[in-house]
């Protein structure tokens, strides 16, 4: 009783393709072509037959490679699959995944495993439907409606202007009354038994459309147009036109962004975005084989919208250098060190940021530090730091300088070391600002540090503070672990405004004097941010960069104050740490304080990096940076003088994240 | 024809206490409902490919669980595996006890999950020598010129 459906579509299963059934609707959903696969024969064998019972067109295969080739070599060939999830020569996600992409077929999901997280997993992965095994016959008769559903969205799309009266039929397909034009489903059959009647390919039927198979240069040439334009402002329509791919419709290339999105979301979700690439185009995907897990990253960054505005030639920048670095997920922060000067530059130092954090995070929580300065023993431990820095002159929290390295490092360094309130680097006191590792974890040394450096002098030195500041403030943020987003942000930050700082406060002297930081104002937002809980995500992190604009402009010649600060934010007395700096400055506000505290969750509040850095560096911040070690100097220094030029920037936009502090708040 | 109905009988009742002792469930009741004209020898054509199987499972067990280091993940796929098969034909206490042998698979626990391939052993046996009398059951039902009886 199986229809005789001429491997068309369904329709041929109504047209009476079995002898005589006139009644179309009768037949529906007979004729279902479904394809199954299993790796169980006892359980393929049981499905087969439950499905024939169904009167649907059953293909099975028991591996999952042999029915991808299936679906490639019959393009239309099927029009609803049905896997298993475990199976041995590949998970049946991926499975999905390849067919939601390559095919765009419902695909079900079934498994004797009924837990939560692997339904859920399958709901995330895009499977329209989960079955538990043992399957039941009543379970499987249903299934058209996947098909059906998935059909009238799709033609909808695609002929919007016909939909009317006949799309609202698919509901419930009025078997009964052979008379009903109305009835998609047989209209639709109608239709297309009357434009091609034994035409295999489904092109023009107006209900099934094409199917695209997106190819992996197809994919690409996808990716390059919602890179193009932003992943917010991806819509279908410009990204077809982008892509300016004959034949491809807009509603393909609106389903495949879907996908395109639930991938990058799983992305920047996981832990390990490098399995994704893999699964979403298969691992010759251009895409896919992004190797570094940064391209990734940056990509769900991008598609998180965390990167909001992130300038598309950041992201390429990003990705290239992430490309250009060894994919591991760890150091995925290495981009950023590249970036620095861009980030410096400040076109939009928030997006630039996220990717980062998001590739930071998403490639591994665990501390890594995003080593952006090379020198720079990314895990110090912030002990180290503080003897580092204690040796000097710490009067200050030191901080600042840790937080610049810690920018890259989710070490957790705790912003003990922060204590030592780079601040200090405030120029002042000695301000050290001990350009730690970013040891600060989350805790973004900086922001402790900094916001002791209060007088303003801390940014001086900081500008490169400035910059390091919001690089520490990045620094701060995160939580290695859980913020793993901020921080990266910071940390690249950090490390950029490192090496100038450490030029900078190399001389230790000279960061006092630089101080200047008219740009020190916005420090102080970071302040306000702090106090505000902000949400110590990327856009913080974001943020912070911006910020540094304008704390820099001093110039790294304070130890970046945004050290100091962050290590004040860091919570830790704040008041305590860089009293010295700031004289008493330290100011951070307790809100600050209490912010970084919080790294863990969005350390990635530049924050603290504000730490007005406003040229309390005068006293001899001594930034101790201990970029010295680093040798980022030239680094630095280019941020610095970026920052310099910036430094019209003023008040840092509330777009990072210090809309509610005001520099002002910051006893200088 | 009294052989028949008595054979018949004693179908049905072997069949009840099949299910009432567990040894299968519903599931079994949904392949003889498949099984149809068009392939009357369904339900025994599966039952034996799940004999087939389970074999083989149980060897790959036995394997896996001797080795020196045991890989639990490959244990507990196996035996997800069974889970999946004994319940798709029905044999409702091998799944059973495929449950609490992914517990122990996911607590690494090697007592446990040889305690487990024991019993899943064991209630393997029985559900086949069941499944192979009721067969013959059926097989001497036809040959006495009846049919089989459908079970509720």
């Amino acid at each position: 009783m199986m229809p005789g459906s001429s491997g068309g579509s369904w329709k041929s299963s109504g047209t009476g393709g079995a002898g005589g059934d006139g009644g179309v609707p009768d037949q529906f959903p007979a004729g279902l072509r479904v394809l199954v696969v299993d790796d169980d024969s006892t359980c393929l064998m049981i499905l087969e037959k439950m499905l024939r019972h169904c009167k649907y067109e059953v293909t099975k295969c028991n591996r999952a490679e042999v029915a991808l080739s299936f679906l490639r070599e019959n393009k239309n060939g099927f029009d609803v699959v049905i896997s298993d999830v475990h199976m041995p020569d590949m998970d049946g996600f991926k499975l999905l995944e390849h067919i939601g992409l390559e095919m765009d077929l419902p695909v079900i999901m079934m498994s004797a495993d009924d837990s939560k997280s692997v339904v859920m997993k399958g709901v995330t992965h895009g499977a329209c439907d989960y079955l538990i095994k043992p399957v039941r016959i009543e379970a499987l008769r249903n299934i058209w409606q996947h098909v059906v559903r998935k059909r009238k969205h799709e033609w909808k799309d695609f002929d919007p202007s016909a939909s009317a009266d006949e799309q609202k039929q698919p509901e419930e397909p009025d078997y009964s009354s052979s008379a009903n034009e109305g009835n998609n489903w047989k209209n639709t059959k109608r239709r297309k038994d009357e434009d091609d009647e034994a035409d295999e390919r489904d092109e023009s039927s107006s209900l099934k459309k094409p199917r695209v198979v997106w190819s992996v240069e197809l994919h690409q040439q996808f990716v390059a147009a919602v890179n193009q334009l932003g992943i917010d402002k991806a819509v279908p329509k410009k990204i077809l036109e982008l892509m300016n791919v004959p034949g491809l419709t807009r509603e393909n290339v609106a389903s495949h962004l879907q996908k395109y999105r639930l991938y990058l979301r799983r992305l920047s979700g996981s832990q390990h975005p490098g399995g994704m690439n893999a699964g979403f185009m298969g691992s010759d995907a251009g895409y896919g084989s992004i190797s570094s897990l940064n391209g990734l990253d940056l990509q769900a960054l991008a598609a998180s919208g965390q990167l909001g505005q992130l300038p598309p030639q950041s992201l390429a920048t990003l990705q290239a250098a992430a490309l250009g670095r060894s994919n591991n997920a760890k150091s995925t922060i290495s981009v950023p060190v590249i970036d620095q000067r861009n980030l410096f530059s400040f076109e939009n130092p928030k997006s630039r940021y996220p990717e980062v954090q998001s590739q930071h995070l998403t490639s591994n929580n665990s501390s890594k530090q995003i080593n952006l300065l090379p020198g720079i023993p990314t895990n110090m431990e912030p002990k180290q730091f503080v003897s580092l820095h204690q040796s000097g002159h710490h009067s200050f929290g030191g901080m600042n300088n840790l937080v610049l390295i810690q920018m890259g490092g989710q070490s957790q360094v705790h912003v003990h070391s922060q204590n030592q309130t780079q601040s200090q680097a405030q120029s002042n006191v000695n301000t050290h600002n001990v350009l730690r590792q970013p040891v600060m974890s989350n805790e973004m040394l900086t922001r402790g540090g900094v916001a002791d450096m209060a007088p303003t002098a801390v940014y001086n030195p900081v500008v490169s503070v400035s910059q390091a500041s919001s690089l520490v403030n990045f620094s701060m943020n995160h939580k290695t672990d859980s913020c793993g987003t901020s921080y990266p942000l910071g940390g690249s930050l950090g490390i950029s405004s490192l090496p100038t700082a450490s030029s900078a406060l190399q001389g230790d002297g000279n960061l006092d004097t630089k101080v200047s930081r008219k740009g020190i104002v916005p420090s102080y937002d970071i302040f306000n941010d702090l106090n505000q809980n902000r949400d110590w995500g990327l856009p913080d992190v974001g943020l912070t960069f911006d910020q540094s604009p304008h704390t820099i402009q001093s110039g790294l010649d304070g130890s970046n104050p945004l050290l100091h600060q962050h290590n004040r934010a860091s919570g830790r007395d704040l008041g305590g740490h860089n009293r010295n700096l700031t004289s008493g400055k330290v100011v951070l506000p307790p809100g600050v304080e209490t912010r970084t505290r919080h790294n863990g969750s969005n350390v990635g509040q530049p924050r603290n990096v504000y730490v007005k850095t406003e040229n309390d560096i005068d006293g001899s911040c001594h930034n101790t940076l201990y970029s010295e070690q680093y040798g980022q100097d030239d680094l630095l220094a280019a941020i610095l003088k970026q920052q310099q030029q910036q430094q019209g920037v003023g008040e840092p936009e509330n777009e990072f994240v210090f809309d509610g502090y005001t520099l002002d708040d910051l006893p200088v | 024809m009294a052989a028949v109905s008595q054979l018949q009988r004693q179908f049905i009742e072997y069949t009840t206490s099949l299910y009432n002792e567990g040894y299968l469930d519903d599931q079994f009741t949904q392949l003889q409902k498949l099984q149809d004209e068009s392939n009357p020898e369904f339900v025994v054509e599966v039952v034996s490919l799940f004999f087939e199987d389970s074999e083989k499972l149980l060897n790959n067990l036995a394997t896996a669980l001797q080795q020196k280091i045991v890989d639990y993940k490959q244990v507990d796929s196996h035996v997800h595996q069974f889970k999946g098969s004994s319940s798709s034909i029905g044999a409702q206490r091998v799944t059973n006890v495929c449950v609490h042998f992914r517990n122990y698979c996911e607590e690494k626990n090697l007592d446990g999950c040889l305690r487990c391939l024991q019993q899943v052993k064991h209630e393997y046996i029985l559900v086949r020598n069941k499944l192979e009398a009721l067969f013959r059951l059926e097989q001497q039902i036809l040959q006495a010129g009846g049919s089989i009886p459908m079970m509720e």
